[in-house]
C-alpha cells in the first residue's frame, strides 16, 4: 500500500504513516463490524440449541439486534461508583479493547496480507494476550467492589494458567513450521497432511494439540465452560459489574474481539489458515480470505456450540484441568515432536 | 480394565464428543417457543387479565357500590366510594384499582352480583411509570368499552360451567 502513496507523489515516511492507518481502519473497522454481527450468531446458535429462537425482530431476522443494543448502551448514563477508583476504572475496558484490537496486526489475512509482518509473530500475539489480564484485573480491583474482586481474581489466575499450556501447544506448531511468523506458520501447512491435506491438525501428532489448543482458547477467552470469571449465579456480573454504558460496550466488544481472534488463531496455527483445505489448483482460484472466514465462522460456531452444551466448571477442576493435565501432556507433546523431527527432519 | 476404558473415554472426551451430537440435532429441531408478540397462544376463556368495568347495552354502567369487591380484595387494590345520583340511583364516584398491588385472583369478578368488574383476556398493559398502573374508574370503564365483545364472549363461554 505504501507503494501506491508514493505513487501518488506523497513523501515516503507520510506514506508509510498513512498506508498504516488506512491498514489499520482496513482491519478494526471490519473487526467491530464482525463483532457485531458474531454476538448476534452467537445468540441465535445458541438459541437455537435450546429450541428457542433468538433476536428475531430488529431488521430481517434480527440481524441489526446488535446494532440496536449498541445505540442502546452508547446512550445510557455513563455510572462511576463513588467508592471506585476513577482513573483506573475507566482505563481498564480501553485497556482491553485496544489490547483486543492490537493481536490483530500480526494475523495474515491471504498470503503476504498482513499488517504487520514481523517474524516473531506469535510470541507477539502471546504477549498481547498476555497484557489482556490487566484490563481485567484493574477493572475489578478499581471497582472496589467484592464480585469483581472475585471475578478479578479468578480471571487473572485462570488465564495465567492457561497461557503457560498455550505457549507449549504453540511451541510444538513451530517446531513443525520452523517459524514464529505467522505468514511462514500458515505456508509450512501445504500439503501437510499426506501431501494433499493443508492443515497442520490432520498431523497425528499435532492433531492433539489442536484439540488442547481449542479447550484452552475457550478457557482463555473465559468462555463457556470456562466461564467462571462471569458466573453470574455466584458473581452477578464478574469484572463488568458496576460498568455501564461506554465502559461496558467496551468490554464487551473487546470480549468478543478475543474470541476471533482466538478462533482465527485456530485456523491459522492448525487448520491452514487462508489455505483452501486440500492442496487442489482448482481451490485455490477462491481467495485466501475467504477460506480464512469460513474457518473462522466454524470455529466460532463450535465455540457457540460448547457454550450451549456444557455446564460451567467448578474453580478447582479448571486450575485441574489446566495444571494437571495440559501442562504435562503439552510438556510431553514437545518431547515427542522434537524427538520426531530430530529423528526425521534434521538426521 | 475399567480404569484403562474410563482413562480411553476421558482422552478422548468421549461424553463431551456425545453431548455435542446430541445438542446438535436439537440445532435442526423446530423451534419450541412461539414468536410471541406476532403470534400468541389461545387463552382460556376464564383468563384472569386487566380489569375492566362494564355497562348494559344501553350504556349504563353496570356497578352498583356494593363494595363486595373491595370488601373481598385481598390484596385491598381496590378503593370504592358511593353517594345517590340525581335520579336516586345508587353509583360509584370513586372505582379505584391500585394494579400494582392487585394479584390477579379473580375474587373481585366473582363477588360481583351484576357482573360489572371483570377480569378480561388483555395482559399487555405495561407502562412506563408507576403512576399509570393506578387506574381510576373513567380509565376502567374505557377497558369495559374497549375489550367488551372479547369479555362477553368470555363470559358465556364460560356460563355453562358456573
Amino acid at each position: 500500500m505504501t507503494e501506491t502513496f508514493i505513487s501518488w507523489g506523497m513523501d515516503p515516511t507520510w506514506a508509510w504513516g498513512v498506508a498504516t492507518i488506512c491498514g489499520i481502519l482496513l482491519i478494526a473497522l471490519p473487526l467491530m463490524l464482525s463483532v457485531a454481527m458474531i454476538i448476534y450468531a452467537d445468540r441465535k446458535i445458541w438459541a437455537a440449541i435450546a429450541l428457542r429462537r433468538g433476536p428475531n425482530v430488529v431488521g430481517p431476522f434480527g440481524l441489526l439486534q446488535s446494532f440496536a443494543d449498541g445505540l442502546k448502551v452508547f446512550l445510557q448514563e455513563t455510572i462511576i461508583p463513588t467508592s471506585a477508583n476513577r482513573g483506573l476504572f475507566l482505563i481498564a475496558p480501553i485497556i482491553t479493547f485496544t489490547v483486543a484490537l492490537m493481536a490483530w496486526a500480526v494475523i495474515p489475512f491471504n498470503s503476504g496480507a498482513v499488517l504487520a509482518d514481523i517474524n516473531v509473530g506469535l510470541l507477539y500475539i502471546l504477549a498481547i494476550s498476555s497484557l489482556g489480564v490487566y484490563g481485567v484485573i484493574l477493572s475489578g480491583w478499581a471497582s472496589n467492589s467484592k464480585y469483581p474482586f472475585f471475578s478479578a481474581m479468578r480471571a487473572s489466575a485462570q488465564m495465567i494458567s492457561y497461557e503457560v499450556s498455550i505457549g507449549f501447544i504453540l511451541i510444538g506448531v513451530v517446531l513443525f513450521a520452523d517459524s514464529f511468523n505467522m505468514n511462514e506458520i500458515v505456508k509450512a501447512q501445504i500439503g501437510h497432511g499426506l501431501g494433499i491435506v493443508n492443515a497442520f491438525g490432520f498431523n497425528l501428532l499435532l492433531f492433539p494439540l489442536a484439540v488442547m489448543f481449542l479447550i484452552s482458547s475457550l478457557a482463555e477467552t473465559a468462555r463457556a465452560p470456562f466461564d467462571l470469571t462471569e458466573a453470574e449465579s455466584e458473581l452477578v456480573a464478574g469484572y463488568q459489574t458496576e460498568y455501564s454504558s461506554m465502559s461496558f460496550a467496551l468490554f464487551w466488544l473487546g470480549e468478543y474481539a478475543n474470541v476471533l481472534l482466538m478462533c482465527t488463531l485456530n485456523a491459522i496455527l492448525f487448520w491452514g489458515g487462508w489455505l483452501p483445505p486440500l492442496d487442489w489448483a482448482p481451490l485455490y482460484v477462491v481467495p485466501g480470505i475467504i477460506w480464512l472466514f469460513a474457518k473462522i465462522l466454524l470455529f466460532f460456531f463450535i465455540f457457540s456450540w460448547v457454550k450451549a452444551t456444557v455446564p460451567r466448571y467448578r474453580y478447582d477442576q479448571l486450575m485441574r484441568l489446566g495444571w494437571k493435565v495440559f501442562l504435562p501432556i503439552s510438556l510431553l507433546w514437545i518431547f515427542l515432536i522434537s524427538g520426531y523431527l530430530m529423528l526425521t527432519r534434521y538426521s | 480394565m475399567s480404569t484403562i476404558a474410563h482413562l480411553i473415554k476421558s482422552f478422548t472426551l468421549w461424553e463431551f464428543v456425545k453431548a455435542h451430537a446430541l445438542t446438535f440435532k436439537y440445532f435442526w429441531k423446530p423451534k419450541a417457543t412461539i414468536n410471541y408478540p406476532f403470534e400468541k397462544n389461545p387463552l382460556s376463556p376464564r383468563f384472569r387479565g386487566e380489569h375492566a368495568l362494564r355497562r348494559y347495552p344501553n350504556g349504563e354502567e353496570r356497578c352498583i357500590a356494593c363494595k363486595l369487591c373491595e370488601a373481598v380484595c385481598p390484596a385491598q387494590a381496590i378503593t370504592i366510594e358511593a353517594e345517590p345520583r340525581d335520579d336516586g340511583s345508587r353509583r360509584t364516584t370513586r372505582y379505584d384499582i391500585d394494579m400494582t398491588k392487585c394479584i390477579y385472583c379473580g375474587f373481585c369478578q366473582e363477588a360481583c352480583p351484576v357482573d360489572a368488574v371483570v377480569e378480561g383476556p388483555n395482559f399487555e398493559f405495561a407502562t412506563e411509570t408507576r403512576e399509570e398502573l393506578l387506574y381510576d374508574k373513567a380509565k376502567l370503564l374505557a377497558n369495559g368499552d374497549k375489550w367488551e365483545r372479547a369479555i362477553a364472549a368470555n363470559l358465556a363461554a364460560d356460563a355453562p360451567y358456573r
